[in-house]
């Protein structure tokens, strides 16, 4: 399948995502500046981590309204796959693309570290290489993790099926130590209402490879991969019928 | 017509604001048992010029909404005053 990596001002993990994509799963991958207007082509896009902006103001604030965003969320709504990490997963919740906010880790310091999440959901377009339960461990770098929502999101989520990932321990336990941003539920990764956007905090496109400490992240984006395969497009359709 | 606005923005009452809370305990540390609660928003200050007294208020109003506050997180408030030519 066709992907797309775009680079804000302030990206950090694009280069990372298109060499995983392209060198170790032997994706096509085009590469694209925010002030790129066009997705023409392309199954899936991804907003990588990142500082877009520096930041400033909150973090995605400013990127949401680069000239590339229109054609994301123009993407987006035609059920094409969006997938947000990190910076990437903030840029999604600012642009309304996915519902709540990622704020400032509960312990305040700067996070770089490997975490366990554990997949909710198996029947989705981006944990579908998973069982349900599965433990993956994947690293997390940010200052901003902490996601929030409110009770009526949160619920709608929830009853949603639109919780893909939790922080959990090595054995898929959720408690609060193994919670590092003090998200809302333990919440590490959610997808869209209608299946196709998801945002995750901790980085796959890091853990893909041994030399790098494990691959357990390939399994998000051979998931993207293998519904493509399993399905006509636009990809998005297999999954948006919720349970 | 010339003005300055002076917008606040500030975390909504029951979101997590740690960096509030780290204020607090120093404040308590140095002396200051009396703080019950400290909350972190943001103070920007806009000088806004060529426009009207009728359409200001609107204006800002849509750029806090738009890209200065989250609402799904924070609450704002904003001044207005005729800026001294």
């Amino acid at each position: 399948m066709k992907w797309g990596v775009i680079t804000f001002p302030g990206s950090l993990d694009d280069v990372q995502a298109a060499h995983v994509l392209e060198d170790l799963l032997g994706e096509s991958v085009v590469r694209l500046w925010h002030k790129d207007t066009a997705l023409d082509g392309l199954d899936c896009v991804v907003l990588p981590g990142g500082f877009s902006y520096g930041d400033y103001l909150r973090c995605g604030a400013m990127a949401r309204f680069s000239p590339i965003m229109r054609a994301v969320g123009e993407f987006a709504a035609a059920g094409r796959v969006v997938i947000g990490i990190c910076n990437g997963f903030q840029i999604l919740c600012e642009a309304g693309l996915l519902p709540g906010a990622l704020i400032r880790n509960r312990g305040l310091a700067f996070l770089c570290q490997s975490v366990h999440v554990r997949v909710e959901d198996a029947d989705t377009l981006f944990t579908n290489r998973c069982r349900r339960g599965d433990v993956l461990e994947i690293p997390v770098k940010h200052g901003e993790g902490c996601y929030v929502a409110d009770e009526e999101t949160l619920h709608t989520l929830d009853a949603g099926r639109q919780i893909v990932l939790r922080y959990t321990d090595g054995e898929g336990r959720v408690t609060p130590e193994a919670n590092p941003n003090g998200s809302l539920a333990a919440i590490a990764g959610i997808r869209s209402a209608s299946g196709n956007v998801f945002g995750m905090m901790p980085h796959p496109e890091h853990a893909c490879e041994r030399l790098v400490g494990g691959e357990d992240g390939r399994k998000i984006f051979l998931s993207v991969i293998a519904a493509a395969g399993a399905t006509a497009e636009p990809v998005a359709a297999k999954v948006v019928s919720g349970p | 017509m010339g003005w300055r606005a002076r917008v606040f923005v500030t975390p909504k009452q029951g979101v997590l604001d740690p960096q509030g809370k780290a204020v607090q305990q120093s404040l308590h540390t140095l002396g200051y048992p009396e703080v019950a609660e400290v909350r972190i928003g943001k103070f920007i200050e806009l000088r806004l010029a060529d426009v009207s007294r009728d359409s200001v208020e609107t204006r800002v109003r849509e750029m806090c909404d738009r890209l200065l506050a989250n609402r799904v997180i924070e609450n704002f408030s904003f001044t207005i005053d005729p800026e001294n030519p």
